[in-house]
């Protein structure tokens, strides 16, 4: 599977990592070549500085090839609006978002992004993780 | 008309005190306390603080019963999800969205926004509007001699298509010495060569002629 990962923080980095592993062809976009230091030292794949939003930028990425494309930068609107340059401008397949804002994330949903809010998924396992280890203290 | 405005910058301020003007009621969504209070002083509480991108924030200042939602804030996609929200969220009947980058202009129609307005392109339109839109490219100068070597491109729908060189009054001190044509290899024109659409022509000529030559190429 060909995978564009824009935003090289340490959730992109890290999925780029494994997906890599697994033998799938990753390309990873950041505008700061810096962040790319978070990549393991085996990647295999395509660290590319660019912006996520920019046409131009994707295709470099190979946009028009990919099987899927995921934004993880640090803002809600900036995935948003790459996901659907992603999905309604170059028909890529399968699109996945980060959107911290629960609220913004049900609305993106609806408009057919499938977005993430990792506040409402990791408020949810810690609320979760809480309750079962007090029932086992019991 | 009820218009809500997202961004308090120089474009959002001016814009809300040119509509409150002409009588509409207004509010503008600013994150910046500062900012906010500037406004609310120097226009009236028309200001609230907040995300103009977030629900909560437009179910506060009445985004229902708006009968246009206009985001003009610095950041391209801040403006495109502010209207997306609104549109999808409340049923804003119209949304227009400030474009920083003009190639955000195509993919903003793509995603349901109602009306761009991209500054760059508008004041790019209006450099287009004072300079030809196919001027004399200066290629050399050949200073001791007043004369300058140019490029000239022929319109599609320049009258002078189809007619030979003898048939053009070009200037006296101007000479035409290459034709590239657009699919064929560059040739030397002769009297009875015919100018062809889209072709490039290099010519000597004095600054004084320029304009004639152009004219007598273009047949306008």
């Amino acid at each position: 599977m060909k995978v564009v990962i824009m935003g090289c923080g340490r959730v992109g980095a890290r999925l780029a990592g494994l997906l890599d592993i697994e033998g799938h062809t990753v390309t990873i976009v950041d505008t700061d070549a810096y962040s790319f230091r978070r990549l393991p030292a085996e990647f295999g794949g395509t660290a590319l500085v660019g912006n996520g939003m920019d046409e131009g930028s994707l295709k470099k990425a190979g946009i028009e090839e990919a099987d899927a494309f995921i934004s993880l930068t640090q803002g809600d609107n900036r995935n948003v609006m790459a996901a659907q340059i992603a999905r309604n401008i170059f028909k890529v397949p399968r699109v996945l978002c980060r959107v911290y804002d629960p609220l913004r994330r049900e609305l993106f949903n609806s408009l057919g992004i499938e977005a993430f809010s990792p506040t409402t998924i990791f408020a949810q396992m810690l609320k979760e993780k809480l309750e079962t280890e007090t029932e086992e203290a019991k | 008309m009820y218009i809500i405005v997202i961004g308090g910058g120089k474009v959002g301020y001016y814009l809300a005190r040119t509509l409150l003007d002409e009588g509409h009621e207004i509010v503008v969504v600013e994150k910046d306390p500062v900012r906010t209070e500037f406004i609310c002083s120097e226009l009236g509480s028309v200001c609230v603080r907040g995300d103009g991108c977030e629900v909560a924030t437009l179910t506060e200042v009445g985004t229902g019963r708006a009968e246009m939602f206009i985001a003009v804030t610095g950041d391209d996609e801040d403006n495109l999800v502010a209207c997306q929200v609104a549109k999808h969220k409340f049923n804003v009947p119209r949304t227009v969205a400030r474009i920083n980058n003009p190639k955000n202009e195509a993919i903003f129609k793509e995603l349901g926004i109602d009306v761009t307005v991209s500054s760059t392109n508008i004041i790019l339109e209006s450099i287009q509007e004072e300079v030809p839109t196919h001027p004399l490219t200066h290629l050399l100068d050949i200073r001791e001699r007043g004369l300058e070597v140019v490029e000239l491109k022929i319109p599609a729908d320049a009258k002078t298509v189809g007619k030979e060189i003898r048939e053009l009054s070009l200037p006296p001190e101007s000479r035409l010495f290459l034709i590239i044509p657009k699919q064929e290899k560059p040739r030397v024109p002769t009297a009875s060569t015919a100018l062809q659409a889209e072709d490039q022509i290099i010519a000597v000529t004095t600054p004084e002629s320029e304009e004639a030559l152009r004219k007598a190429l273009r047949g306008s």
